[in-house]
């Protein structure tokens, strides 16, 4: 027996269930690639103001040639006004998860809430939260964002809140679902006995339970949330002055890289928001299957 | 609440407790109970009611000074200020607003546009029919693909032509629908390289052409060819995704087991049994997704230009104009509650086990 494998044995216990898991998510190798490229995407975004700086972004400060097809100096070409793509990209990034990120962390802790209140609590007051997420669900969601977006004004601010107004309704008739069912099971009857409060069983009994499935049903909720972002940036919403992937894409579109056929400026954007949230939507399926203990048997 | 719900489909759910009274053989067709129709019928009122809340709220309480953003970026006297808040009502106090508001839409007046100059109600009916046949192609052709692929991929769970079938959906699903409409457009329309674009590159038809008879259907269906291609591939995917778990659930049945003991074929066993089966969650399901087809006929409009609703909302955002883009969420959230009333119905009506009860 080697070192390393001693030390991984003589872990705690507690660490015994992180080891599964970590052993049955390398088992799915698509979900192992999509954490690579998300990976990969968070260090590039971190790393970004490394090596970019106004130098390159600003649009009165660069002086690379106006919509030029990739070279050496310029890998992916350059935009309208003479910026490398590339940089902008790898910038670009940085935005798009950030409110693709807050999105999802007020549609999860919101959704989450009501979710648990309403299945802890169940009648009167359940049966009004249900109904209330149940009218947000007919409420077509791009409209609705369009508008509120629209009514709010542009900017990153308001494209968040109209994402998470969208989209936490999924999360809570799931996380309600799974608090009936962690519910019905003894050890909350047996804290209930021993004198527990709502409050105390809604914390520490109940969203313990329910943690995974938020944790999975998040992963998804970012990657809708990339794609209502670019949507809503696309569409004219977002700041203007931002460099984000719709912002940029909404730049090749409507000022004019399009009708040049200025392909290196349209297909990177793209094919990036297509890589994120398909690693976003590849991870969290392979955790959902990890965790499904009706998988874990075959 | 004594049942423990479903996870993730309800209908499912719903089918499976009521299948201890199902009965074999056929029974005459009978409408749904009054009272069933009834108790929908209310819920449609009162989530338009609902609607029509959020939609004033959204348009008349949330900006700050209306006339302020209507006026924006040109200069403007006080005394015109004035003139518009009296004009738009802005001196009432809310709730008689509000009871306007109410009354206004209920009689089809969704107000007057900024920007048209022109009624609110008029513009949007005169785009209902482009986003209609938008919608209505790219929603059959992706339900007939999707639910087709999804039964294959679903039968054989786990065979290459699943994963085939599984890995192209959730690629596509992933896309930006806008996205993929430009790359299209500069594929098909404008050309790449040797390839010459041969189809149109934006609207309804081509204004030269005569706009009656045979030649102008052509040339409708022409210009169709591309933005319901670009819905399809992206709305499909959630088809077959719903197709390929709702058979994977009636795989394991004993009928199934019954079927294939008589004998039959195996493509007889999927079409005849499993296939009536599986496609009753799976309806009502596809039709509870029809709100993503509306988003997606928004950006879809956009860059086809296709004279729609969408393109209508569209240009209202650029303004913004707020009346018109008032009116357009009323008749999007009307047109998902209809589609959502439809379905209850719908559903009700084809299962028996339900139908009976």
């Amino acid at each position: 027996m080697t070192a390393a494998q001693t030390t991984v044995a003589a872990l705690p216990t507690r660490f015994a269930g992180a080891r599964r898991f970590a052993r049955a998510f390398r088992g799915r190798p698509s979900g192992v690639a999509g954490l690579v490229i998300l990976v990969a995407f968070s260090l590039l975004a971190l790393a970004a103001p490394l090596f970019i700086g106004d130098d390159e972004l600003d649009v009165t400060k660069v002086d690379g040639p106006l919509l030029a097809p990739p070279s050496a100096h310029y890998p992916l070409g350059t935009d309208q006004s003479g910026r490398s793509v590339l940089l902008l990209l790898i910038w670009g990034s940085r935005e798009s998860l950030r409110i693709g990120v807050i999105a999802t962390v007020l549609t999860v802790v919101f959704g989450s809430a009501v979710g648990i209140i309403a299945g802890h609590y169940g009648g009167f007051v359940g049966r009004i939260l249900m109904q209330v997420t149940d009218w947000f669900i007919a409420l077509p969601s791009l409209p609705l964002a369009i508008s509120l977006a629209a009514v709010l004004g542009q900017g990153s601010m308001s494209i968040t809140i109209a994402i998470a107004v969208t989209s936490w309704t999924a999360t809570a008739r799931l996380v309600r679902a799974q608090t009936l069912a962690v519910e019905a099971r003894p050890f909350v009857e047996r804290a209930r006995v021993l004198g527990a409060g709502d409050r105390q069983i809604m914390v520490k009994q109940v969203l313990p339970n329910v943690m995974p499935l938020i944790l999975v049903s998040s992963t998804l909720t970012v990657a809708g949330s990339l794609l209502s972002e670019a949507t809503l940036t696309f569409l004219g919403l977002g700041n203007p002055a931002d460099v984000t992937w719709g912002e940029m894409l909404h730049e090749a579109f409507f000022g004019g890289a399009f009708t040049a056929g200025a392909w290196w400026f349209l297909l990177p954007p793209g094919l990036a928001i297509l890589a994120v949230v398909l690693a976003f939507t590849l991870t969290g399926r392979a955790v959902e299957y990890v965790l499904d203990p009706r998988m874990e048997k075959k | 609440m004594s049942s423990r719900p479903a996870l993730a489909e309800p209908q499912t759910a719903e089918a499976a407790g009521t299948q201890a009274k199902a009965r074999t053989g056929r029974r005459p067709l009978r409408l749904p109970r009054p009272g069933y129709l009834v108790s929908k019928l209310a819920a449609a009122v009162v989530s338009f009611a609902v609607t029509l809340v959020i939609g004033f709220s959204l348009f008349n309480l949330m900006p700050a000074d209306p006339v302020r953003t209507m006026t924006r970026g040109r200069p403007v006297s006080e005394a015109e200020l004035l003139r518009l808040r009296v004009q738009l009502g802005l001196d009432k106090p809310v709730w008689e607003r509000f009871l306007d508001f109410v009354n206004d839409t209920l009689h089809g007046n969704l107000g007057y546009s900024w920007e048209y100059q022109q009624s609110v109600a008029s513009l949007t009916m005169d785009r209902l029919g482009p986003t209609l046949l938008l919608m209505g192609t790219s929603f059959a052709i992706s339900v007939v693909l999707g639910l087709w692929l999804g039964l294959r991929s679903g039968w054989r769970a786990g065979s290459l032509f699943d994963r085939i079938t599984s890995a192209t959906a959730l690629t596509l699903w992933s896309v930006p629908t806008f996205w993929l409409g430009m790359i299209l457009l500069i594929v098909f329309s404008v050309g790449v390289g040797p390839f010459h674009g041969f189809l149109p590159t934006a609207g309804m038809s081509d204004p030269t052409l005569p706009q009656t008879g045979m030649t102008h259907y052509l040339d409708v269906a022409k210009h169709l060819i591309l933005p319901a291609l670009t819905m399809v591939l992206v709305v499909y995917a959630q088809y077959v995704t719903i197709m390929r778990s709702s058979i994977i659930e009636e795989i394991g049945s004993p009928y199934l087991l019954t079927a294939r003991a008589k004998g039959l074929m195996d493509a007889a066993v999927r079409r005849k049994h499993a296939l009536p089966n599986a496609l009753l969650p799976s309806v009502t399901m596809i039709f509870m997704h029809l709100g993503t087809l509306i988003s997606g006929a928004v950006t879809v409009e956009a860059i086809f230009s296709w004279p729609g609703l969408g393109d209508l909302t569209f240009a209202a955002l650029k303004i913004p104009d707020l009346p018109l883009l008032q009116g357009t969420f009323i008749v999007f959230s009307a047109s998902v509650i209809i589609m959502n009333l439809l379905a209850d119905l719908a559903y009700r009506f084809l299962d028996p086990r339900v139908r009976d009860q």
